[in-house]
């Protein structure tokens, strides 16, 4: 691993801006950072949004799997609970669907021109995460620990070689991206 | 020069882009890329400008410092990336109502203000109760096939697709 890259703070703060430069320049490009095409996912009739995670999600893993493999990049998976992924991923999916935009897309739709996305969203997202903090010492103490399981991963949870997942979930998904577009969505 | 003119990409050449590009941030920066923490830290930095040092003192803000930080400016990135990309192409437009919604509940900005304001606010209450968003969890975490980012995703989903059938309902 590069650990003297890493630790150098100012060239990562360059590093992070110049990702976010090329991340935000892809999403405009695919299109999500408009409403209608979100809206279009939510309501199941233009599958953009997921064309475009699933595909990241299939190329990124088998690099950083193999980045992984060779000893040039570490796995930092979240962990989580019942009570902090299911409850706080149906909270996020009502401001998905009342917004039309998510965390990222949002800076995005800003940057194309979008109104409602910068006085709504990026208003309305500013208070939200200020609650959570305000609530979490409380939220911490009485939901989010509830149905603990950590930072596992799949290969870790089966117990498998992750290789042994990446090949058939990577043909999984080709698979279903094909009957996607196939049906014309 | 041409391709970096096009209003739109296939959607697939983006995602793979997407994935090459969390392949550089791993890499680089041993970093999953991930958005909602930024907002989270803006947010201190906001209340600090209020309250003082003293918000420093959050429990919260004791595990997210209210600081610029490497999401922060990824963050911003994707502000200036989405600005250059439709500025290229002429898709910059300013818009006060987006024309799917204008279609279905009208022109007027102050309801849809509103129903953003909402979702704004569910959506960063929810990604810093869920740990992640779309991107730290439905991209960043199930590529590291992550089970948190896995249930996560799925229920950003559940959550979104209910709510957008709730809203657009005949």
């Amino acid at each position: 691993m590069l650990r003297r890259v890493h630790e150098k703070k100012k060239l990562q703060l360059g590093i992070g801006f110049g990702a976010g430069i090329l991340f935000g320049f892809l999403l405009q490009k695919g299109g999500v950072t408009n409403y209608d095409v979100i809206l279009g996912q939510l309501l199941l009739t233009d599958f953009t949004v997921v064309k475009i995670m699933l595909s990241a999600m299939i190329t990124g893993m088998v690099g950083v799997y193999l980045l992984r493999s060779l000893g040039l990049a570490a796995l930092h998976p979240k962990p989580g609970s019942f009570g902090s992924t299911v409850i706080g991923g149906l909270l996020f999916g009502v401001g998905f669907g009342l917004l039309g935009y998510c965390p990222g897309t949002l800076a995005g739709a800003v940057g194309q021109g979008a109104l409602d996305a910068f006085l709504g969203g990026i208003i309305g997202i500013l208070i939200g995460t200020g609650l959570f903090a305000q609530f979490f010492p409380t939220l911490e103490k009485k939901i989010l620990n509830k149905g603990f399981w950590g930072e596992v991963t799949w290969p870790e949870l089966l117990r498998v070689n992750p290789w042994g997942l990446i090949l058939p979930i990577t043909l999984g998904i080709s698979l279903l991206l094909f009957w996607i577009e196939t049906s014309g969505r | 020069m041409d391709w970096f003119m096009m209003e739109r990409w296939s959607p697939y050449v983006v995602g793979v882009g997407i994935g090459v590009l969390s392949w550089i941030t791993f890499f680089l920066s041993d970093k999953p890329i991930g958005c909602s923490t930024a907002f989270s830290r803006t947010s201190g930095m906001l209340e600090r400008l209020f309250r003082g040092d003293r918000v420093k003192e959050k429990a919260y803000y004791k595990k997210f410092s209210p600081e610029v930080d490497w999401e922060w400016m990824l963050v911003l990135g994707v502000f200036l990336g989405a600005l250059i990309s439709a500025l290229l192409s002429g898709s910059f437009r300013i818009i006060w109502v987006p024309s799917r919604w204008e279609s279905a509940f009208g022109p007027s900005f102050s309801l849809r203000w509103v129903v953003s304001l909402i979702g704004g606010v569910f959506l960063g209450f929810g990604a810093r109760w869920a740990g992640g968003c779309t991107s730290g969890h439905g991209i960043s975490g199930t590529l590291q096939l992550a089970v948190s980012s896995w249930l996560a995703a799925i229920c950003f989903f559940i959550g979104g697709i209910f709510t957008a059938l709730m809203l657009y309902r005949p």
